[in-house]
């Protein structure tokens, strides 16, 4: 955590940044994998992510940041075309 | 020169030292302070935004949110009210936000009361609160602009409560006089928002609040202690300026009453104590060397300028308008913690009743003849009358 | 100089405005004053109780008024009450609103009939006749310290208008009218 100090007299600030919390990608059991000729770039996925693990690019396409991804499976849930399983890990 | 309430003193206070946001919900005998704020911003005459809550709690929050983002803020309660908004004070108290607060000091129901009772305040006095307690309408006046100075002193930087009792001082009309608008913002400077602890600013955003694990919150809780260590040298600079400015003797810590010489000291607190003046004035004409020590400041406790004040006594009479179960009267057991000599502990006007001048010439006398008979370190509930009738 | 009052009325009756105008008029004069209402369950009709004391120092205690110089009582049913006289001082002075003067031979007793002062300038709320101006009036010239001008200047300030001049020529006639 960060001790950020906006004054003279501290108290327990957390400035935002990635993986402020560590390395969370530990904690999942089950790893989201998009099937990316079923996607159809709504991004429905990217917008319920709890924790910002979903990344967009240019083209429209989205990625798992596994590091971050805790495994909850809510993209998968949210899914309209059912484009993202669950795979055990290990 | 007005006549006004010790209710509406402390919101023409409050007018005086420009808040900015009041959130507040009304509570007998408060509510008088917050209509009368919200009057003056309605009429035009205060530059303030009023926020009307559903409750205490949520009084307390909206200050916080609004504190930290940089607006001055006030809020009163009373009794219940500040019991419901507890978890909320200590928010503010350790998270170091320069909220003021008034509370009407009023009876902790059951059976109800309406009346005058210290328990209230002093329930919370390990919130991380500065706590002070006023003794006439005057002082709660110049105590509210004050209290902004001690809070948002970069040295102190913690909220400021005070007290004033349930209608011997919220609801009697006394003379006011007002401090001079110029005369408050050359006392009180506008807050600084950078100077905040907590500041959401969008440019820098922070999360205030989260989890922080027994490996540093024994040091976040250090600063507070050693601002509280700061704050006694605030709180009498400030007294001592808003004197200069006013021209109206201020007190910071306590206020010391003929004690120097005196052989018995009454150590009160609150609106009683001018009752106990006038009972020290009897007494020395009677020929009694007696004072008066009042503790205007609870937390920082004073207790060496208390112990430093009552030094020559025989006798010292701790009068306590409030009580801790299983453990005595609070400001008694804490001042004694720092006498050399055992004082006594009167327990007096529990649930409003009247503490007069004959009793406190009464408490004077009785500790002086205990004293004299060797019986110190003893509590009296003073003035009992029995269930019958 | 150290005066202390209690009013004696009903809910309703006006009585802790009378105490606070009456101080204000004090303040006006100079002096230290101070009102304390008794709180308790009040409602209309039930009897209330209020205090002041007017001081040529700083009115430091706030306790209630026990043993009063002066006791006013507003309400006529209310004269022969035991707490209206309770700890007034022996020679103290009893202003009852009263057609005639009630039989107290330890007190200074006067009796003025505000209930008439009060129908005749028109001051009827909801039934009742607003006694607390001529109450105030007859009261601020018992006391002695207190002027005509500072009864006007305290009763001009509380009302405006119509309402302003009734009790203003209320006030004014008990105080012309009391007779100590």
């Amino acid at each position: 955590m960060n001790k950020a100090k906006t004054g003279r007299a501290k108290v327990a600030l957390s400035k935002p940044s990635e993986g402020a919390s560590g390395l969370t990608g530990l904690w999942r059991l089950r790893r989201p994998v998009i099937d990316p000729a079923k996607c159809t770039k709504c991004h429905l996925c990217w917008l319920y992510c709890p924790e910002g693990a979903i990344a967009r690019g240019a083209d429209g396409a989205v990625w798992m940041i596994y590091e971050y991804c805790k495994g909850c499976g809510i993209c998968s849930e949210v899914c309209p075309s059912k484009s993202i399983s669950l795979v055990k890990e290990g | 020169m007005i006549i006004a309430t010790g209710n509406h003193a402390v919101s023409y206070g409050v007018r005086a030292a420009r808040a900015e946001v009041i959130a507040a919900y009304p509570i007998t005998p408060q509510t008088q302070i917050i209509e009368k704020l919200a009057e003056l911003i309605q009429s035009g005459e205060m530059r303030a935004k009023y926020i009307r809550v559903e409750s205490e709690h949520s009084a307390m929050s909206a200050c916080i949110g609004a504190e930290a983002c940089g607006a001055r803020t006030f809020t009163a309660t009373s009794s219940h009210g500040l019991a419901y908004m507890s978890e909320m004070v200590f928010w503010a108290g350790m998270g170091r936000f320069p909220i003021v607060m008034a509370v009407v000091n009023r009876t902790l129901a059951p059976p109800w009361s309406i009346w005058n009772e210290h328990t209230d305040m002093l329930a919370q006095r390990d919130s991380g609160w500065i706590m002070m307690m006023c003794g006439s309408a005057q002082e709660a006046h110049d105590t509210t602009v004050m209290a902004y100075r001690i809070a948002e002193d970069e040295r102190v930087l913690q909220p400021v409560m005070f007290g004033l009792d349930a209608f011997s001082l919220s609801h009697t009309a006394e003379n006011l006089e007002l401090i001079d608008q110029e005369v408050a913002d050359g006392f009180l400077p506008p807050l600084n928002p950078e100077s905040l602890p907590v500041y959401m600013d969008p440019d820098n955003p922070v999360t205030f609040g989260n989890l922080l694990g027994p490996d540093k919150m024994m040091e976040f809780r250090h600063l507070i202690k050693e601002a509280f260590g700061r704050a006694k040298g605030v709180i009498e600079e400030a007294a001592k300026d808003l004197s200069n400015a006013t021209g109206r003797k201020q007190h910071g810590l306590i206020e010391d009453y003929r004690s120097s010489d005196a052989e018995v000291v009454i150590l009160a607190m609150g609106a009683s104590s001018g009752d106990c003046k006038d009972a020290v004035d009897i007494l020395r004409d009677e020929g009694i060397k007696a004072g008066m020590v009042r503790v205007k400041t609870i937390r920082p406790f004073p207790g060496e300028e208390i112990a430093s004040s009552v030094r020559g006594a025989k006798a010292v009479a701790i009068v306590d308008r409030d009580y801790s179960y299983g453990f005595g009267g609070i400001i008694g057991r804490e001042a004694a913690s720092y006498l050399s000599k055992k004082p006594l502990n009167y327990i007096a006007g529990i649930g409003g009743r009247d503490i007069t001048v004959e009793d406190f010439r009464k408490i004077a006398e009785d500790a002086l003849a205990s004293a004299e008979r060797g019986e110190l370190g003893i509590e009296k509930w003073w003035g009992m009358r029995g269930f019958e009738g | 100089m150290f005066v202390e009052i209690r009013l004696h009325g009903r809910g309703g009756q006006g009585i802790v405005t009378a105490s606070e105008m009456l101080i204000e008029a004090a303040v006006l004069e100079g002096y230290h004053g101070q009102s304390i209402p008794t709180f308790g369950a009040e409602r209309r009709g039930a009897p209330v109780v209020a205090s002041a004391r007017i001081s040529d120092r700083e009115v430091r205690r706030h306790g209630q008024v026990y043993s009063p110089d002066f006791v006013a009582v507003f309400d006529p049913l209310f004269v022969f009450r035991k707490e209206v006289t309770e700890g007034l001082k022996e020679g103290g002075t009893l202003l009852v609103n009263h057609r005639q003067k009630p039989d107290f031979p330890q007190f200074r007793v006067i009796a003025i009939d505000a209930t008439k002062i009060a129908l005749e300038n028109g001051l009827v709320v909801a039934g009742w006749a607003v006694v607390n101006t001529a109450m105030l009036g007859a009261l601020s010239r018992l006391l002695g310290m207190i002027s005509r001008r500072s009864v006007e200047a305290v009763v001009s300030s509380k009302w405006k208008g119509d309402l302003g001049s009734k009790n203003l020529k209320a006030a004014l006639d008990a105080f012309e009218g009391v007779v100590a």
